[in-house]
């Protein structure tokens, strides 16, 4: 018989891993990869079938993700010559650019939205998990089991509710009703989170703060704030997420000022003709924030998520 | 450096008493042990007197200034801690120079001053080294640097060798108390360890239950126990109890166990009912002949003693005797005790009768 480690796995088990491993990666990026090179396709290329995999790249999706358009009589054309790259690519269909597009608009209007919402979020639920971790706050554990229950039910069983209140409280369609709505949504979350990490952070280091004459405040700041960097860190991932990809509040609630890319993004096909290079383009961009983001907090991140686990 | 009086402290939490109506004082410069077993209130009395937990009655004078109700960053005291505590995102220097920060010292004088200290405690190497390599001594010096680099007037220490090796606890024990001589610090000591109390203090509190068993100087708490509790919780092994009832008259200077005449100091109390006769293993003597006779049961051989266990009419004995007297398990032999160092108690409240040897010496 030969001999096998019980922590080691054999080849075979490690080939049959990798596999797998392979195959679920090549599965969840297949879509993402698909939007980015449709977003580099012509309009016509992009619905061809079968599919092109080889394609001429163009910026044509960005251009019309960007601009609004229209189409110009000959003797226009011919008397105002392109004056830009991209002036060029939409004379093609005998277009012109007019002005910019309400994308970039819509796309701060996330970013302001997104990392506002979870600002708030992670402040006040670190402050709010910093009282239930170290004071002695009366009805704790049901107060805690109170924040966890406005998430058992999805939120959007509650959207006709929000929408009156909105209404009457002329919070429609505004950033600070949107901020403060994902804020809400988020809070229980960064709650719990932060909540055991601030219970993981030994409370002698504050009270060596107090009594090395420091305040409260000064020694939550100083001291325990360092602490707990990773575990605020991996509490904004989520809730970042979550506010950045929130679409269903958002159509209801938004439509001009306040709207955020999302509920955008699906009504630039209606520009002009099924333009899915432009839906792909504004896709495109849309993902990069939060994946930069992620990518910057990513050490965090992981320890976020496995911090029961091998936090010392 | 200050007094330090702590009239009838209690605290409760919720329905829980950790400490009832406290009441003792801690001269200047004194080396002061909180001893008791875990759960006994001494960890609370110390947090009480730094401001880390609030009493819920009674009064902490510092330098003859009630702070009872302040906050722990008004009452200029430091504190070290068992895990130490000691700042994770800091190297060793900023540990140590944190507490001047907060009072808004000079830097050029923080800095002279962290010299100083780091001289003073050997730690000069690694005061720009971060804190999380640091072996469990260094560790130790470091808390020790950021409590004196204050010059505060009062150290409170909870359990600070309690996160150390055996064989370094010995080395700290050393340094702390040499420290201390030199420094001539006021200091408040918590400890589980009544070897580590008996070594180092000059001065013991001995809790049980959130109440102050006995109060005074460690060789009084050994020599002269105020309560059963506190005979047995100090000295390794500790006092031997022989159960026995009757009555002894005030001026009496012996009691009879089991018939046979035994010396006692010379009583100040009356008492009738059920008593025990208490006396440390090294005043217990065998001899060939004698009329009380025990069995031995056991011996254990600790170099130039040997503890011997003894089966007698009134429970078992132990002895501590020098080495080279022979004494094998199963023989039986004459057992004798030095009368004059015997404490008596009542068995029924554990409170020790008041005699020659403990008058004036019994509950502070």
């Amino acid at each position: 018989m030969s001999s096998y480690s019980i922590t080691e796995p054999s080849p075979r088990q490690k080939w049959v891993a990798g596999t797998l491993v392979i195959l679920y990666a090549v599965i969840t990026i297949l879509p993402l990869v698909w939007i980015i090179a449709t977003g580099f396709k012509s309009p016509s290329d992009a619905i061809s079938y079968p599919p092109k995999i080889v394609f001429e790249p163009t910026l044509e999706g960005y251009v019309n993700l960007f601009t609004t358009r229209t189409r110009q009589t000959e003797e226009y054309l011919a008397a105002n010559p392109p004056q830009t790259w991209a002036d060029e690519i939409v004379r093609q269909y005998d277009m012109v650019i007019v002005g910019p597009s309400r994308y970039g608009e819509r796309f701060l209007n996330s970013v302001i939205i997104g990392f506002g919402s979870t600002f708030l979020a992670v402040f006040l639920g670190t402050m709010a998990a910093y009282a239930f971790s170290r004071f002695r706050v009366p009805l704790k554990d049901d107060l805690m089991f109170f924040i966890l229950s406005t998430r058992m039910m999805p939120p959007i069983a509650v959207a006709i509710p929000i929408f009156l209140m909105f209404r009457s409280l002329g919070l429609s369609d505004t950033h600070l009703g949107m901020i403060l709505l994902y804020t809400a949504v988020n809070i229980s979350l960064a709650v719990w989170l932060m909540k055991s990490f601030i219970d993981g952070i030994p409370r002698e280091y504050e009270e060596a703060a107090l009594i090395d004459g420091y305040t409260r405040f000064q020694a939550f700041m100083k001291v325990v704030l360092p602490q707990a960097a990773t575990g605020i860190a991996s509490t904004a991932i989520f809730c970042l997420i979550f506010a950045w990809n929130e679409y269903a509040f958002a159509v209801l609630l938004t439509s001009g000022t306040a709207q955020t890319a999302p509920p955008f993004i699906p009504t630039i096909i209606g520009v002009g003709g099924q333009d899915w290079p432009a839906v792909a383009a504004g896709a495109t961009l849309f993902l990069i924030p939060v994946m930069v983001f992620t990518i910057l907090l990513r050490k965090h991140l992981l320890r976020g998520i496995t911090f029961g686990a091998v936090r010392k | 450096m200050a007094d330090i009086e702590i009239r009838n402290l209690r605290k409760d939490f919720g329905d829980f008493t950790a400490v009832q109506s406290s009441s003792f004082t801690i001269r200047d410069g004194e080396f002061f042990m909180l001893l008791g077993p875990s759960g006994c209130g001494k960890t609370t009395t110390l947090r009480m007197i730094a401001g880390l937990e609030l009493p819920t009655s009674g009064e902490i004078y510092i330098d003859g200034e009630d702070v009872a109700q302040r906050p722990a960053s008004q009452r200029d005291i430091a504190f070290v801690f068992q895990m130490f505590a000691l700042y994770p995102h800091m190297n060793v220097r900023r540990n140590i120079s944190y507490p001047l920060v907060s009072q808004g010292m000079k830097r050029a004088r923080v800095k002279e001053k962290v010299a100083e200290v780091a001289r003073i405690l050997g730690i000069e190497d690694i005061l720009d080294r971060p804190v999380g390599g640091l072996s469990g001594g260094d560790r130790q010096r470091v808390a020790l640097g950021r409590a004196i680099v204050r010059e505060p007037k009062a150290f409170m220490m909870d359990e600070p060798l309690g996160a150390l090796d055996a064989e370094f606890r010995e080395r700290m024990a050393e340094e702390l108390r040499a420290l201390h001589d030199r420094m001539g610090a006021t200091t408040v000591y918590v400890t589980h360890d009544q070897l580590e109390a008996m070594q180092m203090g000059d001065k013991i509190v001995v809790m049980n239950h959130g109440v102050i068993e006995q109060f005074g100087a460690p060789q009084d708490i050994y020599d002269k126990p105020a309560t059963l509790f506190v005979a047995e919780f100090i000295g390794s092994p500790p006092m031997n109890f022989l159960r026995f009832a009757g009555s002894v008259e005030a001026g009496a200077t012996h009691v009879a166990l089991k018939g046979r005449d035994f010396a006692v100091p010379e009583m100040r109390e009356p008492f009738d009912g059920d008593m025990v006769f208490g006396v440390r293993p090294e005043h217990v003597h065998l001899s060939d002949e004698g009329a009380y006779r025990g069995r031995i049961l056991a011996t254990e051989y600790l170099g130039t003693t040997q503890i011997v266990t003894l089966e007698t009419p009134n429970g078992e004995v132990k002895a501590r005797i020098p080495s080279d007297r022979p004494a094998a398990v199963g023989d039986l032999v004459g057992v004798d005790f030095n009368g004059a160092t015997v404490t008596l108690f009542d068995r029924a409240s554990g409170r020790a009768l008041r005699s020659d040897l403990n008058e004036g010496v019994l509950h502070g």
